[in-house]
């Protein structure tokens, strides 16, 4: 029974997936050494992790966001992973707690290199609100090597997408 | 006020919110009496009042037949204790111990005396929170000791532990849970956070009000509404500044719409956590098309600093209303078949029912609240029974639930996405003309304020004090998740590890919001 009424809801939504979005070179924070042949086994499929080193949780909305049916993703080639060893991108979101900042370093060193780090939101790139003070180290750069920062509070799920595929090269084609 | 036998030295300082100063040696009385005719602590926290020619203060705010009941009372500088609350509302436990961390006020006799939001960016002996405590840098033994924190150990034959985070599988906030298991039963579960504390309540000393607010709405992102509406009722009421009667409409306009939002992204991961990948798309679809109606008729997908002191900071007008009202009806339609869909599914049914239990005679004891409370049938939200303006004009309808299961938690969510819709069509209805924003009345001398918001996840609660040069002195948000977590880990008593995910995202409490 319930299958009937699954297929009749997935017949009747169609497809809302929209056209794939592009990466924006303006981005980046520095010129990455985009090895030709690294961009030949990856360059149209990502590995990402998510570090949430201490955000207040509106930045990780948007991550799931761009789970969701209008993204597709995994079409793009961008696919979340559950552990940094796995992943080409390490995308952090928030100011870097003092509390975090240790396991946010471990993460950096368990990801094969070569790796790109992705700042997203305002705290990541700058601090934000929360600034540097005896609890936080303030923006990724602070603390790891950053490649793309992606400004915004929360960044849209459009600008995530764009500074996620700026980190790993052309993007999609 | 009156509370069981008693009048207490409390006074009404805002609708349904009392205050008053009380000797230390009564407060444990107030809570016992409190308990006694079935009230709840709902916050407690601490302040450092030595400038103003005092010592410390403890502080803490009770649910009572008659609305919140903020009690005060002045310690000594020397040696700042006041009784253990704890032995009365377990729900006070980690709260005492945050107080005692960060200002080194202690709870006399207390079981647990463990550190709870130290880890190592400051030192045992200072206190972030005292004002003469300035430092900005950690300090320097901070990489030794990466975590001393004294668990509880599970002892026996087979018995293991697992430990997990603080960096999660999934995209979700960073914290530690510590597993002891036989097989792949659950013997004890125990949480340990303030992995995300990043000195909020230190960061509002000094900043001007307006950005304090914007602050406030950053606690916890997904709740930006709630906090941000507390914390411009706190100051308002402080200032006593009245507030345009559209502006709070359009505040209750802002809140069911962040209620709505965070009920359909867990409706579609509850789908998501039992392997009905349909239920995550479906649900995620309309709550997509949910925050980019946000974002084109207010401006932000979450509606981040559309509320403000004195008003709001974004309006509707009639083309707006049509849409609104019709995206309301197409997403009611739409929950309505995907509700009869999570009703016939036989797995999904099988992997809820009876899974994560919370019992209400439990939940009583231990203050269950909000959503995740009222489905083990404690029926408490401040929009029904102490509403606000303009809920006092509303007639919300509470959503309860007896069984205190997953199920129960997706239940609870259906009925207030249907009853936030019928609420947004309802405001939509009747909302004021005027204007959206006054001007706060100019401070004059040091003073105080509360503000008391019912958000999607259980009462957010912001206490303000603002100095005479109309700077913030003094901030303490206050989120559920503070009374919840320990919830989870009764919940997850005899159940297995791989229901871990799907009890956890059923209570979906913050962490940023109590690690501050
Ligand atoms: S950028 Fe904004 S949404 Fe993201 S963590 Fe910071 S305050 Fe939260």
């Amino acid at each position: 029974m319930a299958t009937h009424l699954i297929l009749r809801k997935i017949f009747k939504t169609g497809i809302v997936t929209e056209p794939a979005v592009k990466a924006d070179p303006s981005l980046r924070t520095r010129e990455q050494e985009l090895h030709e042949e690294i961009l030949k086994v990856f360059g149209q499929a990502v590995a990402i992790r998510h570090v949430d080193a201490g955000s207040c949780n509106g930045c990780e909305l948007e991550i799931h966001a761009i789970n969701g049916p209008h993204y597709n993703i995994d079409g793009m080639g961008v696919k979340f992973s559950a552990s940094p060893r796995h992943v080409d991108v390490l995308l952090v979101t928030g100011p870097v707690s003092r509390h975090m900042e240790e396991a946010l370093k471990r993460a950096y060193d368990a990801t094969p290199e070569p790796k790109w780090v992705v700042a997203m939101g305002e705290c990541a790139c700058t601090g934000g609100m929360f600034g540097e003070s005896y609890a936080s180290c303030g923006k990724i750069s602070n603390v790891i090597p950053v490649d793309v920062e992606i400004p915004g509070c929360p960044p849209t799920p459009v600008a995530l997408l764009q500074g996620i595929l700026a980190a790993v090269g052309k993007g999609r084609k | 006020m009156r509370i069981g036998e008693h009048d207490w030295n409390l006074d009404p300082i805002g609708r349904h919110i009392w205050r008053g100063q009380l000797e230390v040696g009564q407060l444990l009385a107030l809570a016992r009496e409190v308990k006694e005719e079935g009230g709840q602590l709902v916050a407690l926290w601490g302040a450092d009042d030595r400038r103003l020619g005092g010592g410390f203060s403890i502080h803490a705010a009770f649910l009572t037949s008659s609305g919140l009941a903020w009690a005060t009372s002045a310690l000594s500088a020397d040696a700042p204790v006041y009784p253990d609350l704890a032995h009365i509302f377990p729900q006070a436990d980690r709260m005492q111990r945050a107080t005692f961390d960060l200002l080194g006020i202690r709870a006399e006799s207390a079981v647990d005396d463990r550190k709870w939001l130290r880890h190592n960016a400051w030192a045992e002996g200072d206190f972030p929170l005292r004002k003469d405590f300035t430092r900005l840098t950690p300090h320097a033994s901070r990489l030794t000791e990466v975590d001393a924190y004294p668990f509880i150990r599970v002892q026996g034959d087979g018995v293991h532990e697992i430990p997990v985070g603080p960096i999660h599988a999934g995209t979700i906030e960073p914290g530690h849970f510590r597993f002891s298991v036989i097989g792949d039963r659950v013997l004890r579960l125990e949480e340990r956070f303030g992995y995300t504390h990043k000195g909020i309540e230190k960061r509002f000393e000094g900043m001007d009000i307006a950005t304090g607010a914007k602050l406030a709405g950053r606690v916890s992102g997904d709740s930006h509404s709630a906090f941000a509406w507390s914390c411009c009722m706190a100051v308002e009421m402080a200032t006593a500044s009245e507030v345009p009667e559209r502006a709070l409409w359009l505040r209750a306009l802002f809140l069911e719409i962040e209620r709505v939002a965070n009920h359909l992204g867990d409706l579609g991961y509850l789908g998501n956590d039992v392997a009905l990948t349909f239920g995550f798309m479906q649900f995620w679809r309309l709550k997509e098309d949910w925050l980019r109606m946000s974002a084109k008729l207010f401006g932000h997908r979450y509606l981040f600093d559309c509320i403000v002191p004195g008003g709001v900071a974004a309006d509707i007008d009639n083309a707006g209303m049509i849409e609104l009202g019709g995206i309301c009806a197409r997403i009611e339609a739409e929950v309505q078949e995907l509700k009869a869909i999570y009703d016939e599914h036989a797995t999904l049914q099988d992997r809820f029912a009876n899974t994560g239990i919370c019992k209400p005679d439990l939940a009583a004891r231990l203050g269950f609240t909000g959503l995740a409370g009222r489905a083990s049938a404690q029926a408490w939200d401040a929009r029904a029974q102490f509403p606000q303006a303009p809920y006092d004009q509303l007639d919300v309808n509470m959503a309860t639930q007896r069984r205190g299961d997953v199920l129960a938690r997706a239940e609870v969510r259906f009925a207030e996405v249907h009853e936030s819709l019928r609420l947004i069509r309802e405001i939509l209805k009747r909302l004021p003309t005027g204007e959206i924003r006054a001007p706060l009345k100019p401070v004059q001398a040091m003073c105080e304020g509360l503000g008391w918001v019912e958000g999607w996840r259980g009462g957010v609660l912001v206490a303000v004090r603002i100095d005479a040069s109309g700077k913030l002195d003094r901030v303490h948000p206050h989120d559920p998740s503070w009374q919840n977590w320990p919830l989870l880990e009764i919940g997850m008593l005899g159940n297995i590890v791989p229901d871990f995910p799907l009890i956890n995202k059923s209570f979906n409490l913050s962490y940023s919001g109590p690690d501050l």
